[in-house]
């Protein structure tokens, strides 16, 4: 398993246009993709799921990946996140 | 062939392939099911045409509205293929052994539910674009077709029950030849749309929807309030050179574009438009518009979902201001409630909302809301000649209360050194008959009266005007009515203050020549009805329409005055 913690920089949190990036992301990965926040954890190639957490700035969130391509996935998506100046 | 009778609301004649703006009918029953792999293939089946379409919007959306907007589909498109709600909805169709349109609704209802519990407003909002991809899935799944109009793209008249503000926004001007709705008058919302579009429409045919087909032929002849459904070769060809003959003549009358409105013995009375939006400037200018009469604010609250902010509103008003040049522009601050509702407001709903808590009423209450539309307008009165009005004054005491707050608001600008127009007149809409008959004392304080006849003929009758039983009584030639006028006219002029009107009644053939002789001094209507009004005050004569004037106002029924007009006026 491969897993990694960031903290949320951007003002607006993990809403509309950065969740759907980081779904886009995560979908391209065989591996199964969870993202964790405050205990809960969902599935990351899931839209409703990462809304549903209402990650806002300044959470602490923890990105894991189990799978093949674990280790792509993982730095894909925190390249996502660099990119996108949410982390 | 088949035509419908309806009320002309938009003049003008358009001929192309009908477009029903219409919800389809997404009602299914619950089935128990023999087969789930079948049942499953089903779903997916709709899942994927639902893919292929949202991706044909998104892709539309991209080009013609910016990456922006179109990032709401890319969700869209994401819920569809969301692991999360895919998966429980195949497992129920598999383990309950029910038909996928329950399956369905049932999963998605639950995350609905899920989202809208939440405090958070924007994941509330959520819950509306579950809805909505639900929806899609769902007419697939029953085989019906879910309306788009903002990816229309060939011509079109519009066909529906009834267009709201936020429906007509959403048309594309380009394709949108020309529109029927089955309910609606004259004044409704959905023909003053039409009027400020310039498209022909008829509104009030009552089974429009139910008579005419998805790509019908239809003819809509906003001449006459007739629409003519799948017309034969010879109808077409007949309306084409009735259109080519209305071309004519609003090319004729196009030649009166820079000319003053004067009557044959020299008086002048300006023509104004009325507007909702900056974009009808156009509209306005081309018409040859002396000026903005009435400028409906309440078109930057509809259609979102939250308060326009005071620079949004700043500059639209810039963008009038600027637009007409240093030509007077009549800003009525908002008018809402009544037909108008703005849903996050979350205002209760109301017994008699014409009757209730709308315009100044709410504007005097909610003053955060209404210091910022002041606050936008006084910053935006430096750019053009603003003069501002209140709607629905009953009372002297509102017209004070209205004007000391927007008092406050040019101190606390001008304290922050912010420059502010010295001289912007403030005004009344006169369409409570209790301000109409004391305007002699409104006149006193008031810079000018704008008459708003649609509202003063329904409150003075005791009409509604939305319900078509009771329509006989719009009676705009009524003499109670013009007594009326004729009373706001004289106070004002007594004062050495004008009058202006701004209603329907305005840019009517029949009422001209009597506003006319009771000496209005400004008329403001559809841009589109200028130029035949100009054409028209420039053949009567101002001591002629005096004496027809005081005729009528001796009259006791509108069949009376309206047989004095036509004689008056044929001499």
């Amino acid at each position: 398993m491969a897993e990694k913690q960031f903290k949320i920089i951007a003002e607006t949190g993990i809403h509309a246009r950065p969740a759907t990036l980081l779904v886009q992301a995560a979908s391209k990965f065989d591996s199964d993709i969870n993202l964790e926040y405050k205990g809960k954890k969902v599935n990351l190639k899931s839209i409703m799921g990462v809304m549903s957490l209402g990650v806002g700035q300044g959470a602490d969130i923890t990105i894991s990946a189990v799978g093949g391509d674990e280790q792509e996935a993982l730095a894909s998506l925190e390249e996502t996140l660099k990119k996108e100046g949410l982390a | 062939m088949k035509f419908l009778n309806g009320i002309a609301a938009s003049s003008g004649i358009a001929i192309a392939k009908a477009y029903r703006l219409v919800e389809p009918d997404l009602t299914f029953t619950k089935k128990s099911i023999d087969n789930d792999s079948v049942e499953i293939d089903r779903f997916r089946a709709a899942l994927s045409q639902s893919k292929v379409e949202l991706e044909g919007i998104r892709d539309k959306a991209k080009v013609e509205l910016g990456a922006d907007k179109a990032a709401i589909f890319e969700a869209h498109l994401l819920v569809l293929s969301d692991p999360e709600l895919v998966s429980p909805i195949e497992d129920k169709i598999k383990t309950d052994k029910v038909n996928a349109e329950f399956a369905l609704k049932e999963t998605a209802d639950m995350f609905v539910a899920m989202f809208e519990s939440m405090d958070n407003e924007y994941m509330k909002e959520r819950a509306a674009d579950i809805r909505d991809v639900t929806k899609r899935v769902l007419s697939h799944l029953l085989g019906v077709q879910i309306v788009n109009p903002s990816m229309i793209s060939e011509e079109v008249i519009i066909v529906a029950e009834d267009l709201t503000p936020s429906d007509t926004a959403q048309l594309n001007r380009q394709f949108v030849k020309g529109f029927t709705t089955d309910i609606g008058g004259r004044t409704s919302h959905s023909a003053i749309m039409a009027r400020s579009m310039e498209i022909p429409a008829v509104v009030g045919t009552k089974t429009a929807t139910e008579e005419i087909k998805n790509g019908d032929l239809v003819i809509v002849d906003g001449l006459n309030g007739q629409v003519y459904i799948n017309p034969t070769a010879e109808e077409v060809d007949r309306f084409k050179s009735e259109h080519a003959a209305f071309e004519a003549q609003k090319a004729e009358w196009a030649k009166l574009v820079n000319e003053q409105t004067v009557t044959s013995d020299g008086h002048h009375v300006e023509l104004a438009a009325n507007i909702g939006t900056p974009k009808d400037l156009k509209g306005v200018i081309n018409n040859g518009g002396e000026a903005v009469g009435l400028y409906r604010t309440e078109f930057l609250y509809m259609g979102r979902d939250q308060l326009p902010t005071e620079e949004e509103q700043f500059e639209s008003y810039k963008a009038v201001l600027e637009g007409m040049d240093g030509k007077p522009v009549v800003v009525r601050t908002l008018d809402i409630g009544g037909d108008k509702e703005l849903p996050y407001l979350n205002l209760p709903k109301e017994m008699n909302p014409f009757l209730g808590f709308r315009a100044i009423r709410l504007c005097l209450e909610e003053q955060g809301m209404f210091r910022t539309q002041l606050r936008a307008l006084l910053r935006a009165s430096v750019y053009g000649n603003l003069k501002i009005m209140f709607p629905m004054i009953a009372t002297l005491s509102e017209f004070r209360q209205g004007k000391a707050i927007l008092e406050e608001e040019r101190q606390k600008l001008q304290a922050e050194g912010v420059a502010v127009s010295e001289k912007i007149e403030l005004g009344i809409m006169v369409e409570i008959p209790s301000t109409a008959v004391i305007a002699d004392q409104f006149a006193k304080e008031v810079d000018f009266f704008s008459i708003g006849t649609n509202d003063l003929i329904q409150y003075t009758m005791a009409a509604d005007r939305m319900n078509e039983r009771v329509s006989y009584l719009y009676q705009p030639y009524n003499p109670a009515i013009l007594r009326l006028v004729k009373m706001v006219i004289d106070a004002a002029h007594k004062e050495g203050k004008w009058t202006g009107m701004c209603g329907e009644m305005a840019g009517d053939e029949q009422a001209i020549p009597v506003l006319l002789g009771l000496g209005l001094d400004e008329f403001s209507m559809s841009a589109t009805s200028i130029l035949k009004a100009r054409s028209q005050i420039r053949n009567l004569s101002k001591v002629d329409m005096e004496k027809l004037a005081s005729e009528v106002l001796q009259m006791s029924t509108t069949e009376e005055v309206l047989e004095a007009v036509a004689k008056a006026t044929q001499r």
